[in-house]
């Protein structure tokens, strides 16, 4: 964790598979943000955001990185992984469309919910993929 | 309501992180996809569902449910018990269905 006057940066790596380790990252970063005093409907947005994408990251890719910033304005959050990159994005951005397998489903995920439960949440959200290099997702939550 | 009420009356068995009962009850949700649970559950509601795995702590944190409770008398995973008492979620479980138990909830004025 660095943190300077005016914004505070929490970086966090996710593994590929790693289940009993996800959700630490998006448990700790409410933690922080409820220290700060950030209104609760703004941490329920960013709780949601960041267990999804730490889920993502567990689920479909071979690892990668959730980089979040929180300045007194807003709450940035950038998902990055290490591939394999969807093949459909409008695909993976709609409700029910899932690519996880049945031992995924099995444990609860794999809903189909996870990038539009991000969207939902969002104030900015841009998603850009290439395959065969990886996924990258912005967000930003305003805190007002 | 306190959680303690509704532990004694309805006679659910404790598991873990359960502390004093005092957190407040109010309403209930019952889901096995987490996804739908993180969008769906109000804080305070209590979590009714059959999924056991390490992450329903994670889930039960991040939206602030009052407690999990498992139904179907579903067995429940050593390390999920362990992170309930390490970040105190309360984590119940009955041999009731999700129905049955929903039932005597909205009985008991939850």
């Amino acid at each position: 964790m660095t943190k300077d006057s005016n914004s505070m940066k929490l970086n966090y790596d996710v593994d590929s598979n790693d289940f009993t380790r996800a959700g630490e990252a998006s448990s700790n970063i409410k933690k922080i943000l409820k220290q700060l005093g950030v209104a609760s409907k703004v941490i329920r947005k960013v709780s949601i955001a960041t267990y999804e994408a730490e889920m993502n990251i567990a689920i479909h890719s071979y690892g990668g990185k959730i980089n979040v910033e929180i300045t007194p304005k807003e709450v940035q959050i950038v998902v990055k992984d290490n591939g394999p990159g969807i093949k459909d994005v409008n695909l993976a951005m709609k409700e029910g469309y899932s690519t996880a397998t049945e031992r995924i489903r099995e444990l609860g995920f794999g809903a189909g919910m996870g990038l539009p439960n991000i969207k939902k949440c969002a104030d900015v959200f841009e998603l850009k993929s290439e395959e065969g290099k990886g996924t990258k997702v912005f967000i930003k939550i305003f805190l007002n | 309501m306190e959680l303690s009420k509704v532990v004694d009356e309805l006679n659910l068995e404790v598991i873990a992180g359960y502390n004093d009962g005092k957190k407040e009850v109010n309403g209930a949700y019952i889901g096995d996809l987490l996804s739908l649970v993180m969008s769906k559950a109000e804080s305070n509601n209590l979590w009714l569902t059959i999924q056991t795995h390490l992450n329903v702590i994670a889930v039960a944190t991040l939206v602030d449910v009052s407690a999990i409770i498992v139904v179907e008398n579903m067995e429940i995973d050593e390390d999920t018990i362990k992170k309930a008492d390490s970040v105190k979620v309360p984590l119940l479980k009955t041999k009731l269905s999700a129905y049955e138990l929903a039932s005597k909830l909205a009985k008991l004025g939850v």
